[in-house]
């Protein structure tokens, strides 16, 4: 267990989802008033992108969790082969997560 | 963007607007519901990981209802990041909401219809249904949009949370293999729809930023990594991907 965590998940899982309601609603009252290809959208994209590659990384490379117990050449096994099955079948998404799924279930099967 | 010829397999025409709720019931019920299914089967397993219960999972699928800024709340309440810290980096990532709702919903206005309801059918919008309606919308009779984006977005929202619940009751009862490989399913799914989706200079250069600058800021500044990797990866993104050499490279 995690002991640093000071609040209530409930309170994280609120706010979450107020903010991400927040744009929903704010999306609604600009709907006809803004065009969605100014600079701001271009920004706001660029940032989520960013973030979004950081945590993925992140889930890879340090994850929280269970997952965090394998050695660490097994989840980049696996994210690698999901992305040789993803060049190797025409950018098929479907595919690539498939095959790397099911490398991280073999490797940590045979390592258990 | 409509320009598609009309060919046998085209999508049918609806004959009223109860037809076209239905219409988007069964268009939604194939691909888009087997991938948002997977997702959020990934979303209850790895919940169950870090040993949350089952009620904040379903809770959360329900009120927030947009993947990746879930993640993202869960990893940083887990990892004791501070309140302001995941209210940022949650807004973010979901902001791309904004844009998708105000450019979904001018197709759907209609002269009479109530403020309130395109409040409500706001929560129906997420990325999937986005993609999986707007190339609809335009082709239907104006009275039937509504319908049809309700219809579409209601089955992917109800089947959300019974994809939650799967994933998490399943990340209980097989062998911890199977429950790895569930909770690595979104890492994998993201960064593969990342590689599928690089049209233009600066989402490349957001990719590559966020890449090395979010494990690089979590040895440092864990707390606050998500949303400086953000913040800092994605502005220089932003900001370079303007600059001329760029804007040339980037035009085909």
């Amino acid at each position: 267990m995690n002991e640093a965590i000071s609040y209530s998940p409930l309170l994280a899982i609120a706010l979450a989802a107020v903010a991400t309601y927040a744009s929903r609603a704010a999306g609604t009252f600009l709907s006809g008033k803004i065009t969605t290809d100014s600079a701001v959208i271009d920004w706001i994209t660029c940032v989520t992108y960013a973030l979004l590659a950081g945590m993925v990384a992140r889930m890879i490379w340090m994850p929280v969790g269970a997952l965090n117990e394998l050695p660490d050449w097994m989840r980049f096994a696996a994210a690698g082969t999901g992305l040789a099955v993803f060049w190797l079948t025409r950018r098929s998404v479907g595919y690539g997560v498939l095959a790397g799924s099911l490398v991280l279930a073999g490797l940590s099967w045979s390592s258990l | 963007m409509s320009t598609a010829p009309a060919t046998p397999s085209s999508p049918p025409v609806f004959v009223s607007p109860r037809a076209a709720f239905w219409g988007g019931v069964r268009e939604a019920a194939g691909v888009p519901m087997l991938v948002m299914g997977a997702s959020f089967i990934g979303f209850g397993s790895m919940l169950r990981d870090i040993d949350w219960t089952v009620w904040q999972a379903l809770l959360s699928t329900l009120s927030t209802w947009a993947l990746p800024g879930q993640i993202a709340m869960a990893e940083m309440a887990y990892s004791g990041a501070p309140l302001t810290a995941l209210v940022l980096a949650v807004g973010f990532i979901n902001a791309r909401l904004m844009p998708l709702a105000a450019s979904l919903l001018p197709h759907i206005r209609q002269p009479g219809v109530k403020a309130w309801r395109y409040y409500a059918v706001s929560m129906l919008i997420a990325a999937t249904s986005w993609v999986g309606t707007m190339r609809r919308l335009p082709d239907l009779a104006a009275d039937q949009r509504l319908s049809y984006l309700s219809g579409y977005g209601l089955l992917l929202y109800t089947m959300s949370p019974m994809a939650t619940l799967l994933g998490y009751q399943i990340a209980g009862h097989v062998p911890a293999p199977i429950t790895l490989a569930l909770v690595f399913l979104n890492p994998l799914y993201f960064m593969l729809l990342f590689l599928f989706d690089l049209n233009n200079p600066s989402k490349v250069l957001s990719l590559a930023f966020g890449v090395v600058l979010g494990p690089a800021l979590y040895t440092v500044l864990p707390n606050w990594s998500l949303i400086l990797t953000g913040l800092i990866g994605g502005t220089l993104a932003w900001a370079l991907g303007r600059s001329r050499p760029f804007q040339k490279r980037g035009r085909r």
